[in-house]
């Protein structure tokens, strides 16, 4: 990798100016990401900026009919969070499946939503669940804030600080991994709950994270697998690589949507 | 009888001496080596598959911190080094020998494959290293490549070297042709069968590492470096590429982390390191990236072929005709012409009795990495070539898979068996494996476990292989026949010291087979030495005489017999010493596991007591034996030995995602006499690994363009613990008639056995689909495609 | 040029490094503990996995001066001092669960962590995808599944076939 100097501040307010002062800047939570990306010199940051002193962006709690997760809080946390695992078991059993060990025990949510790999899992989740993004100056909502593959609404400097999430009468997940990297090919994130009957997917989409229409409306007129599986999506929006045709992906997604749909319940 | 308690001996499944070191993280692999004065060096590659250089400005890379040298290939070319050698040479049809193309070991004027090298900065640190390759200025005119053998061959396909007109490295031969003519005119059914046996990369898990090291005081050169031959490594880069003499050049191999034959080959970073040291006079240390590993490292496979079967109308085998184009890359590789031609078309008679076969192999170049033996070598293409085209003919002639190939298997009592392609197995019971493994595996009750998948909504199905290999690699004169450039006898050295302990000194070189434990056995087997007692030296040049080292299942077979040959000796001379120290002849002076005995007396000598005497010789007949008791042979094995088996692989297939998942596999293998059960069930269990990953899961694709579209660990499906299933695996044994041991080898017979059974499986679980073959490996969204009708893959 | 300080096996040491060293760098480079070994460039190999506050990580994918203050555990902080293995260690060993060598160290260390974390035990299938970050190209996996199995059960005062075996 090349050379940056790096930073460590002790508060939000303090890792935002380091931020808003070098655009060559870049944050570094988990690191997951953003260091295997150095590593192969895919980046050249003037400097990175070390956010796990900042103690006010670490931890999981419930805010009435919300769940609240700090940005550093990591995979790991998430899937053994009892919260987590008793208002949205989807969601917890969805950071079980990411990555390996190793980055379940390093990498955070805040890390994953702020990078958004049109790969990563939870923004699927979010904009299924009807998540919104805190940031240190503003909450986005997961509809607004996911803009396309690598692509989010932050502004320079901008920081994610934590993920609100509203609990669910019911959600469920389903992925297909690549075989080589195990990141998602496919998976489908089918929820319902205040913010209506969502379906998000991740993995397949040549544009990052988007939500299927058709298969929302059919499980709210019938929350059922049978709902999804005549649902088939077109090619033409999906990724192709020596993994898998678009095609395979887009039939995919109605294959995970039905696993989805039958995990939730 | 004097039993080493407890029994470390031949058949005892001895926990690994070597372990320990591993365990505490004291290995010493060449990375965790460190020299002091030691700089490291960085390799720019080249990013184009084809392309001229007209120039290269280092001027800036040198000016960066910490930079020590940069050099380029112009810069070794000026010193006259030689180019990276070729160790086989391959005649065409016509008698002519192969295509023989300059290997540069830094590109000189052309790059030809992704990663081909195209300088080197040496630098305080890599980092340094890596800063200043950066800033090197290349002007490459990128030019078109051919990345397949069928690209290749085309018509006015670009010319990957000029000295090789049509990109054919050779067109070779072997069989009868007429005969065969005459065996398929008489055919009731012919069997035609096309497949591509897919690239691979080895991807053993400590990446290649070369230090190189120069004494300014003596003019000595160091290497060490992630070699399976130390000696070989010698040879080749100090003979034909730096022109050190062997005294003046030590080769060192310390613990190496895997090769899988990746590692055999004299590689350019040896010699760049090597040369490099003397110019800066210090010590070098290049480690590859695993990124670098992909484009640099010698892949394996790579065939595409075209077989058919002529049959007579009882479903005995005829004949076979195999046409296989083989893909060498951009250069020649160590032993890569060797590998589609007598590692791979003199197995193409498997375990049958085919009576003729003719094999035509064209070997071509692309702009790829080079390809060369990777774990089975030649050996898996065969058999995978064979056993499928077994299952596609059994279905098209109706017949039952099983009993064809029961039909046409070799007699217990036909051997030795001459087989029409060379080779001459000297044992084996083809029935006797083949009822084992259906036994263990249950074949009988298959179609219950098929109907309660079904009933699951999976499809399951069950194949079979049963195959052959030829290793023990071998025969000097026989191999020097057929283009071998060297001889690949072994050596053995064992030390008895004065208090009895022993140093074992081998030519073949562990890296993972536990060699350190299985050599140390049958010092305890045939001495009585306890293991704890028995130190096993191998990997360098400086310690161990000569060795040609560890490929082809040849460890034991060959290296061990050359132990067994130097303990004869030692045994001899020992009774000499024992006679005349018990006032006896030397013809009645018996030895067993350590105790010389006079014949039908209970007087004894223990081996301690003959080291001691040997070593302190006062009582001794100095006259007539030399003191000490130090003996060193060297062992050229008579033929070749002939591993077989059955295995058996279970698979259950996801029909909405296509994914294929492994349920059973069994293996029953006849490898010889077993020395360590669990060392050989370990090397069963692990080559059968690589054996299902070739068939379901790894795959190397390069783009028309020459790009490898797989080209690191994100890309390439290397096969993890949930991938896999448990691998039962059981020897029966019938032992080699011609080495001293009865050994056959086990390192390999994995990788070669399981890919056609797995397959087999896959094809037979899809039966209800109409599917005839699926090519390797078969990945989920391939199998996927063929359950939907076909449709077109934008990946295929 | 930064500083770390950090420790390692029990003893703390304070070390200077670039920004950019990384933990495994800082392992072999400065503090020579060999054990820890790269055997891949994306993170997905697992041969450098170590210890930190008690979690296994891969010491290639965190900067070394990520963990100022941190604890961390090597294989080589692994054996009593006397030289007595870890139970893992042992079953490893026991099970032959090991060839060339170079995966153990982080399969050991990602394996103690896998026990730590499920402490009523773990099926294979439990184990098999426990291990989806390490990979291991000499033994095919099955019986360092088997050898995980053994020592779980060392490691949560079960009788165990390990215990047998060494009797």
């Amino acid at each position: 990798m090349y050379e940056f100097a790096y930073h460590k501040p002790s508060s939000v307010a303090d890792a935002v100016k380091l931020l808003s002062a070098d655009p060559e800047a870049r944050p570094i939570s988990g690191g997951m990401t953003l260091l295997p990306a150095l590593k192969l010199r895919l980046n050249k940051p003037s400097s990175v900026v070390d956010l796990s002193g900042i103690a006010e962006l670490k931890g999981v709690r419930r805010d009435g009919a919300k769940i609240v997760v700090g940005a550093l809080t990591r995979h790991y946390d998430i899937a053994a969070s009892a919260e987590i695992k008793a208002a949205i078991p989807a969601l917890a059993w969805m950071a079980s499946t990411i990555g390996d060990t190793q980055v379940r025990n390093r990498g955070t949510m805040g890390g994953s939503v702020a990078n958004n790999d049109p790969s990563a899992d939870y923004p699927a989740a979010l904009l299924a669940l009807g998540g919104t993004i805190q940031t240190d100056r503003r909450t986005i909502s997961a509809d607004d804030f996911f803009t396309g593959m690598f692509s989010t609404a932050l502004e320079m400097g901008e920081l994610v600080t934590a993920i609100h999430i509203p609990v669910p009468e019911k959600a469920g997940y389903a992925k297909m991994k690549n075989p080589a990297s195990r990141y998602s090919m496919a998976g489908v994130f089918v929820a319902k709950g205040p913010a209506g009957v969502r379906v998000a997917v991740n993995g397949a989409g040549a544009n990052g994270v988007f939500r299927v229409a058709q298969m929302e409306a059919a499980l709210a007129a019938n929350w059922s697998v049978d709902a999804v599986a005549g649902v088939k999506l077109d090619a033409s929006g999906m990724n192709g690589d020596i993994h898998g045709s678009a095609e395979y992906r887009a039939h995919l997604v109605t294959v995970m949507a039905k696993r989805a749909v039958a995990n939730a319940g | 009888m004097n039993v080493v308690q407890p029994f470390e001996g031949i058949g005892a499944s001895v926990r690994r001496k070597e372990d320990f070191r591993f365990l505490a993280g004291r290995g010493q692999y060449t990375d965790d080596i460190n020299r002091p004065g030691q700089t490291h060096a960085v390799i720019l590659r080249s990013p184009h598959a084809h392309a001229a250089i007209s120039g290269i400005d280092v001027s800036a890379a040198k000016a960066m911190p910490g930079v020590v040298a940069v050099f380029t290939g112009p810069d070794m070319a000026a010193e006259n080094i030689g180019g990276l050698p070729c160790g086989w040479q391959i005649h065409n049809k016509d008698g002519s020998p192969m295509a023989e193309p300059p290997h540069p070991v830094i590109a000189v004027g052309k790059v030809r494959h992704v990663g081909d090298p195209v300088a080197v900065v040496i630098a305080e640190s890599k980092a340094q290293a890596r800063d200043a390759a950066e800033a090197i200025v290349v002007d490459y005119a990128p030019l078109p490549a051919v990345a397949t053998t069928e690209a290749a061959l085309s018509a006015g396909a670009p010319l990957v070297h000029d000295g090789a007109p049509g990109n054919l490295c050779y067109d070779w031969h072997i069989g009868d042709k007429a005969a065969l003519d005459a065996a398929f005119a008489r055919a009731a059914k012919v069997v035609s069968f096309e497949t591509t046996n897919n690239r691979l990369v080895p991807n053993a898990m400590e990446p290649r590492s070369a230090i190189g090291e120069y004494d300014t005081t003596s003019g000595d050169y160091t290497l060490y470096t992630t070699s399976q031959n130390p000696h070989v490594i010698r040879l080749l880069m100090g003979a034909f590429v730096l022109h050190i003499p062997e005294s003046k050049l030590r080769v060192v191999a310390p613990d190496v982390g895997g090769g899988f034959g990746s590692k055999i080959y004299h590689y350019a970073e040896e010699a760049i390191v090597t040369w490099a040291s003397a110019k800066v006079k210090r010590p070098i240390k290049w480690t590859a990236e695993r990124t670098e590993s992909f484009m640099s490292d010698a892949h394996g496979r790579d065939h595409v072929s075209k077989a058919e079967l002529a049959l007579d109308a009882e479903g005995k085998i005829l004949g076979l005709r195999v046409h296989t184009l083989a893909n060498m890359g951009a250069y020649l590789s160590t032993f890569a012409p060797c590998v589609p031609t007598y590692l791979y078309a003199t197995l193409l008679a498997g375990v049958y009795t085919t009576p003729v076969i003719y094999a035509e192999v064209k070997a071509v170049f692309t702009n790829t990495v080079p390809v060369d033996a990777y774990r089975g070598a030649g050996r898996p293409e065969a058999t995978y070539l064979l056993e499928r085209l077994m299952d596609v003919a059994a279905r098209e002639i109706g017949m039952d898979r099983v009993e064809f190939r029961r039909k046409n298997f070799i007699p217990v009592d036909a051997f030795p068996y001459q087989t029409p392609v060379a080779l001459q197995y000297d044992s084996g019971d083809y029935f006797a494996t083949l009822d084992q493994a259906l036994e263990s595996a249950d074949w009988k009750g298959f179609e219950a476990r098929r109907a309660a998948a079904a009933a699951k909504g999976k499809l399951r199905g069950i194949g079979i292989s049963t195959y052959l290999e030829a290793c023990g690699i071998a025969p000097s004169a026989v191999v020097g026949s057929l283009g071998a450039r060297a001889g690949l006898y072994e050596v053995g050295t064992i030390r008895v010291h004065p208090t009895g302990s022993v140093t074992v000194l081998t030519g073949t070189h562990s890296h993972g087979q536990g060699h350190e434990t299985t050599l140390a056995q049958l010092v305890a087997d045939r001495l009585g030495v306890p293991i704890a007692q028995v130190d096993v030296v191998h990997g360098d040049t400086a310690k161990v005489p000569f060795g040609m080292g560890t490929y082809g299942s040849r460890s034991l077979a060959v290296g061990g017999s050359a132990m067994v040959k130097a303990m004869d000796k030692i045994v001899a001379k020992g009774k000499r010493i024992a006679a005349h120290l018990m006032e006896a002849s030397v013809e009645d002076v018996e030895f067993d596991r350590g105790t010389f005995r006079v014949a039908g007396t209970d007087k004894t000598k223990t081996l301690t007591d003959i080291s001691l005497a040997a070593y302190v010789p006062h009582n001794y007949p100095i006259d007539e034996i030399e003191p000490g008791l130090d003996e060193t042979a060297f062992y050229d094995p008579k033929n070749f030995t002939y591993p077989g088996g059955c295995h058996i692989a279970e698979v259950e297939i996801d029909p909405e995602t296509g994914k294929v998942s492994m349920v059973n596999f069994t293996a029953v293998d006849d490898v010889g006499r077993v020395i360590n059960p669990m060392i050989v069930e370990g090397q069963v269990q692990g080559g059968v690994a690589q054996g299902i990953g070739q068939a379901l899961l790894e795959a190397a694709v390069y783009d028309a363009s020459g790009q490898l579209l797989s080209g690191s660990m994100m890309d390439y499906t290397m096969p993890r613990a949930d991938d896999l299933a448990p691998v039962s695996v059981a020897t029966h044994t019938t032992l080699c008639t011609h080495n001293p041991l009865g050994v056959k080898g086990c390192g390999e017979v994995g990788a070669i056995g399981s890919p056609p059974a797995v397959m087999n499986a896959v094809v037979d679980a899809l039966k209800g689909y109409g599917v005839r073959h699926i090519e390797m490996p078969a990945t989920p969204a391939k199998i996927w495609n063929i359950i939907h009708g076909g449709r077109a893959m934008a990946a295929e | 040029m930064p500083q770390v300080t950090l420790t390692v096996n029990g003893s703390t040491h304070t070390v200077e490094v670039e920004a950019r060293t990384l933990l495994v760098e800082l392992l072999r480079e400065k503090l020579r503990l060999t054990g820890t070994h790269v055997g891949c460039d994306t993170s997905q190999c697992g041969a450098c996995v170590v210890h930190m506050g008690g979690d296994s990580i891969k010491s290639c994918t965190i900067l070394a001066v990520q963990c100022e203050g941190a604890d961390v555990t090597t294989i080589e902080g692994l054996a009593a001092a006397d030289g007595t293995l870890h139970p893992m260690q042992e079953a490893f060993r026991e099970y032959h669960a090991l060839q060339c060598g170079f995966c153990t160290p982080g399969m050991v260390m990602s394996a103690i962590d896998l026990v730590n974390k499920h402490p009523a035990g773990l099926t294979e299938q439990e184990i098999r995808e426990g291990l989806e970050g390490n990979l291991c190209r000499c033994t095919g996996y099955h019986n360092i599944v088997k050898a995980i199995a053994a020592a779980a059960d060392v490691m949560h005062g079960k009788r165990s076939e390990l215990a047998r075996a060494a009797e």
